[in-house]
C-alpha cells in the first residue's frame, strides 16, 4: 500500500509539474524547418486514409496508426 | 462546494483528459482549407478495387474547422477464398463521414461520423477526440474514442435469375470500441517524435459468413465447413514514430508498431520513408518501405484434422503466419494559377505501392479442390499444395488545392 501511494504521489507531482508551464527549449523562431510541409507525417490524409484502409484489410493488425474508418470491402 | 479531493480529482481528469493524438497537426491551430479528388486502384489476389474519394475541408471563422469526405469502393472478387468455395462477384461499398474540429486556446475538440454501406455489411462509426498543446506548444497530447455499430448479412445468388440478394435467415451484428491516447513531441529544431497506443474491443459476429475451413476425412479426401469464431476479440497496438528534417531540404521517417490481441495474433509493423522536394519548389518525390509480419490465431489452421476438431476453427488467412512487404514511390507537382488567386495552391499527385504477401501456414488448396466448382486435372494432396502467396498493385492519382 505504501509504495502504491508512493507511486500516486509521484504520478501526481509530474501530472502537477506537467500542467505548469515549462520553458520551451526549441524556440518558436527555431521552428521553421519543423513547419515545413514536407515535415507533416501524413501530408495527404486522403491517401494516407485509403492505403490505412488497404493495410487493415490486408493484416491482422490494427490501431494506433491513427485512421478512422468503418466498414470492411475486404473479403 | 467542492471537496479537495473532488477536486484533486477533477484536476487530475483535466490533466489526464488532454493526453491524445494529434499526432499530425497541433491543436492550437485549425487545419488548412482544402479538397482533395482521388482516384485508386487495388490489383492483387484475384480482387480489383477501384474508386474514387473527395475530401473537403473548411473552415468557418476562426475556431471551427468542418471536414467531409465522400469514398466508394467498386469491389470485383474472385480472391482464393472465393476461388475455392464461392463464384466470382462484384459489390460496391460507400463511405461517407463528417467531422468537426472546435478550436478553444491550445485545446481542439473534435467530433465526427462515419456511415459504410454495402450490400451485405453496414457500419455506423462515431468518434470524439482532444488534443492539448502544452509546454510551449512542443508537446501536443490527446485522447480519443470509437464506437461502431456494425450490422452483417450474408448474401445469395438465385441460381435461376442470377439475381443476388441479402439472405432473408441471415442478420448479425457486431459492436466495435476504441479508446487511443497518443503524443508528438518535438525534441530539437529538426526532430519530431509521436506515439500511440490504442486498445479496440469488438463483440458480436466477427467472421466472414462465406468463408469456410477445410477439414480431412480421410488422408486423401477433404470437406469444407463454415468457420467458428469467439464472438470477442481485444487487441492492444503501440506504435512510435519519428520524423527528421535533414541538412538539405528533404526528410526521412520511421515508424514501428507492436500489436497483440486475444486471438494470439502479435504482429510487428516497420516502416522508413523519404521525401525529397527539388530546388525549385515544384517537384516533391516520395519513397516508403514498409515491412509487416505477424503470428498466426490460436484457432487458425490451414487444414483441420478432422471435423469439430475445436470450438473455434478459422481459414481466414489474414489470421495466418506471415510477412509482407510494401514498397512505394510517389511524385507531387505543385502549381498556381494566376486567374484564381483564392487557389492558394495546387497539387498533382501520383503514387504507385507494390504489396508481397508471403504466407507460412495457408495453402493455395485451388490446387486440391479447385476453381469456383471446376476440380483441378490433377488434384494434390491436401495440405501438399504450395504456399500462397499475394502480389498486389496498388496506384493511386489524386489532386489537391489548398485554398
Amino acid at each position: 500500500m505504501r509504495i502504491r501511494g508512493l507511486v500516486v504521489l509521484g504520478a501526481l507531482a509530474v501530472l502537477s509539474a506537467g500542467c505548469s508551464s515549462i520553458e520551451p527549449w526549441v524556440k518558436p523562431y527555431d521552428r521553421e524547418n519543423l513547419a515545413d510541409p514536407i515535415m507533416a507525417f501524413s501530408r495527404a490524409p486522403i491517401s494516407q486514409d485509403f492505403l490505412d484502409h488497404v493495410f487493415e484489410s490486408r493484416e491482422g493488425s490494427r490501431g494506433a496508426t491513427g485512421g478512422g474508418g468503418g466498414g470492411c470491402g475486404c473479403n | 462546494m467542492k471537496s479537495p479531493r473532488t477536486r484533486l480529482f477533477r484536476y487530475v481528469i483535466t490533466c489526464l483528459a488532454v493526453a491524445g493524438i494529434a499526432m499530425q497537426s497541433h491543436a492550437g491551430v485549425l487545419p488548412e482549407d482544402r479538397a482533395d479528388l482521388l482516384y485508386f486502384r487495388y490489383d492483387g489476389g484475384g480482387v480489383v478495387i477501384n474508386g474514387p474519394s473527395v475530401l473537403l475541408r473548411k473552415s468557418i471563422g476562426e475556431h471551427v474547422s468542418v471536414s467531409a469526405n465522400h469514398y466508394i469502393d467498386m469491389v470485383s472478387s474472385a480472391s482464393i477464398d472465393v476461388e475455392t468455395s464461392a463464384s466470382p462477384y462484384e459489390d460496391e461499398r460507400t463511405q461517407s463521414s463528417l467531422s468537426v474540429d472546435f478550436l478553444h486556446g491550445k485545446s481542439m475538440y473534435s467530433l465526427g461520423y462515419v456511415n459504410s454501406d454495402e450490400s451485405d455489411y453496414t457500419a455506423k462509426t462515431m468518434f470524439a477526440n482532444i488534443s492539448h498543446d502544452m509546454f510551449g506548444d512542443l508537446t501536443t497530447i490527446s485522447f480519443g474514442y470509437k464506437k461502431g455499430e456494425n450490422e452483417v448479412f450474408r448474401n445469395l445468388k438465385d441460381a435461376a435469375t442470377g439475381i443476388v440478394a441479402n439472405d432473408p435467415n441471415f442478420a448479425e451484428t457486431m459492436e466495435t470500441q476504441s479508446f487511443n491516447a497518443a503524443v508528438s513531441q518535438i525534441l530539437t529544431k529538426n526532430l519530431v517524435l509521436a506515439g500511440q497506443y490504442e486498445v479496440i474491443t469488438d463483440e458480436g459476429f466477427l467472421r466472414s459468413p462465406y468463408r469456410s475451413i477445410r477439414y480431412l476425412i480421410d488422408p486423401l479426401t477433404q470437406a469444407l465447413a463454415p468457420e467458428q469464431y469467439p464472438n470477442t476479440r481485444t487487441s492492444n497496438a503501440a506504435s512510435i514514430r519519428a520524423k527528421y528534417y535533414l541538412p538539405y531540404r528533404a526528410a526521412i521517417d520511421t515508424m514501428y508498431r507492436f500489436y497483440t490481441d486475444t486471438w494470439g495474433v502479435i504482429g510487428h509493423t516497420g516502416e522508413l520513408g523519404y521525401v525529397h522536394p527539388t530546388n525549385n519548389e515544384k517537384w516533391i518525390f516520395e519513397g516508403r518501405v514498409r515491412y509487416y509480419t505477424q503470428t498466426a490465431a490460436d484457432f487458425y489452421a490451414d487444414l483441420f484434422p478432422r471435423a469439430g476438431y475445436a470450438n473455434f476453427m478459422a481459414r481466414d488467412k489474414e489470421l495466418a503466419t506471415y510477412s509482407a512487404i510494401t514498397a512505394g514511390i510517389g511524385a507531387t507537382y505543385e502549381f498556381k494559377i494566376q486567374r484564381f488567386p483564392w487557389l492558394t495552391k495546387g497539387q498533382l499527385n501520383l503514387r504507385y505501392d507494390f504489396m508481397t504477401v508471403e504466407y507460412e501456414d495457408f495453402r493455395d488448396a485451388t490446387y486440391s479442390i479447385g476453381s469456383f466448382g471446376t476440380p483441378p486435372a490433377n488434384p494434390l494432396q491436401p495440405g501438399t499444395e504450395p504456399l500462397y502467396k499475394l502480389e498486389a498493385n496498388i496506384i493511386q492519382f489524386f489532386i489537391s488545392a489548398y485554398f
